[in-house]
């Protein structure tokens, strides 16, 4: 992995709240600068007085036991930030989703196909065929942001969201596609559904896909 | 010998489980929740004899009538809605030991909008993630992760505290004078957030009294009133957000973020509420209106160790008590 290696520029490092630093990245949203981020968390996450690390797109927000701290770390940002620059990129995880698209799983598969112009084995192919990261996960528990999506399956948000999703509904809004962790009212176009369980409470961690994972759908 | 739990006989307007708050599972998505006045939770817990953090019912407007089935104290902090326990009076910021079979009744609400009920030993509902609170839209946590329902029996943790002392607290200042404007406006002192530039009259959120909508929850408090001018590069790269970010979304109207906020976020934040003053403006009532009055960091330390010294003085005098 060779990102690390790439400048992404000074970021910039500012107190949000009483408890809360954030570093920002100018640069264009991208798996490199995410794995940056990614990188970054970890190196903060080291220090005792940081309890949690939540990135966003392009920056990463701190949140601190106590705001007491608040000054002192925030002059230590820009050291983390060129420490996680230089450091070795972990190697990442792949986490297959087998996926049943169309049908009753997919209802908006044959819209989709045609608001894009291709057939609807040729939609299944081309998301099927997508090696996609999560950016970040945020939403609610579990549902991960994930970065990839062939450009020509980006299809615009449906105009009256559905007041209800089954979990596991896998969609697509705008350029991005997701998995619904659980029941809940949505906007997206919905291809297909997984079996799979995205968050689990009482696991450890609780949610099946974390940041800077590789995410694979594969057609059951 | 009875069993330590509380029956739910009617759990007025909204009522739920609620501790400290979930830390630490906000990169999975994961939200805080926990109490909206955690001084409320810290006093109440404090003067039924429990850990400060101890999970307890957080009820909405009062309006709640809970059996008590076993001998255990039981406490009041926030809002105060002319509880009584078997007739007795129970005003807010006080504590009592209760019978097995008595019957504490919350009336509405006076002032305030949150009332925390506290019982010795606390409400023993299994710890998720770290915490007791319920997490309302993902459905875990707190009892059965929903909203508690007329027949619900709450398991009471056991408690070291035997005292029978039955006393009243110096409330906070702050939760009694709520409305602190001719207008009755609550004024919360908040940061200026980190995209107020981007809105062209971020003077007027300031200036202004807002309304706070009936479409407003334990996740935020929608505002209502003239729309702000649309921020400019409304799209944002998405950011983490915490409770008492005040977001302002396309349509202009900016929305409070409460304790079961979402982790994320892509609207620009136009202020940020003080931590010493989540919990008034979640006092705040429903159709009530709300002032922002701009403060600074070194504020709003002051303002936490107003808090912190309220919560020392009240810890020694329930100590006291209690002994």
């Amino acid at each position: 992995m060779a990102f690390h290696t790439m400048d992404f520029g000074a970021p910039t490092c500012a107190r949000i709240s009483e408890r809360a630093l954030a570093i920002a990245f100018e640069a264009e949203p991208s798996p490199a600068l995410q794995e940056r981020i990614r990188s970054l968390a970890r190196r903060a996450l080291e220090h005792d007085a940081v309890a949690e690390a939540v990135a966003g797109l392009g920056n990463l927000t701190l949140f601190l036991r106590s705001p007491d701290d608040a000054e002192a770390l925030l002059a230590r940002l820009p050291a983390w930030a060129s420490e996680a620059a230089a450091a070795e990129a972990s190697a990442p995880r792949t986490i297959e989703i087998p996926v049943r698209y169309g049908g009753a799983d997919g209802p908006d598969l044959p819209a989709v196909a045609q608001r894009c112009g291709l057939a609807e084995d040729e939609v299944v192919r081309l998301h099927a065929a997508g090696e996609y990261l999560v950016f970040f996960l945020g939403f609610q528990p579990g549902f991960a942001y994930l970065g990839g999506l062939d450009a020509r399956l980006a299809t615009p948000r449906l105009a009256t969201p559905r007041t209800e999703v089954p979990a596991g509904s896998v969609g697509i809004g705008g350029a991005q596609t997701g998995v619904y962790p659980r029941r809940a009212p949505g906007g997206w176009n919905l291809i297909g559904r997984t079996e799979l369980a995205l968050f689990d409470p009482f696991g450890s961690p609780p949610s099946l896909l974390q940041a800077g994972d590789r995410v694979r759908f594969v057609p059951v | 010998m009875s069993e330590r739990r509380v029956t739910i006989l009617a759990p007025g307007l909204f009522a739920s489980v609620q501790d400290g708050g979930r830390f630490g599972a906000r990169a999975s998505g994961v939200g805080v929740a926990g109490a909206l006045d955690p001084l409320a939770l810290v006093t109440a817990n404090r003067m039924a004899g429990n850990d400060p953090d101890a999970a307890a019912i957080e009820c909405t407007l009062g309006g709640a009538r809970i059996r008590i089935e076993a001998p255990m104290r039981v406490a009041l902090a926030g809002a105060e809605c002319d509880a009584r326990i078997d007739g007795v009076r129970l005003p807010a910021w006080s504590c009592a030991f209760a019978e097995a079979g008595s019957v504490l009744a919350l009336g509405a609400a006076r002032e305030g909008t949150r009332t925390i009920v506290a019982f010795g030993g606390g409400i023993d509902v299994p710890r998720v993630l770290g915490s007791r609170s319920t997490d309302l839209a993902a459905g875990f946590g707190g009892f059965a992760g929903r909203a508690l329902r007329a027949g619900d029996e709450l398991p009471i943790g056991p408690s070291a505290a035997s005292a029978r002392a039955a006393f009243r607290l110096q409330p906070p200042e702050w939760s009694v004078h709520l409305s602190s404007s001719e207008t009755g406006a609550v004024r919360v002192r908040a940061l200026v957030g980190p995209e107020s530039a981007r809105v062209a009259d971020a003077r007027s959120f300031w200036e202004r009294e807002w309304e706070i909508a009936p479409q407003s929850n334990r996740m935020g408090y929608r505002l209502a009133g003239a729309p702000l001018a649309a921020p400019r590069d409304g799209a944002m790269r998405s950011h983490a957000v915490e409770p008492g970010v005040v977001q302002l979304p396309p349509n202009g109207v900016p929305i409070v973020l409460l304790a079961d906020a979402q982790t994320t976020g892509g609207y620009p934040r136009i202020a940020i509420v003080i931590e010493a003053d989540r919990r008034r403006a979640a006092q705040a009532r429903i159709g009530g209106r709300l002032r922002f009055v701009r403060t600074d960091f070194d504020e709003a330390k002051a303002a936490r160790h107003d808090v912190e010294a309220y919560l020392r003085a009240t810890a020694a005098a329930i100590a006291a008590q209690l002994q």
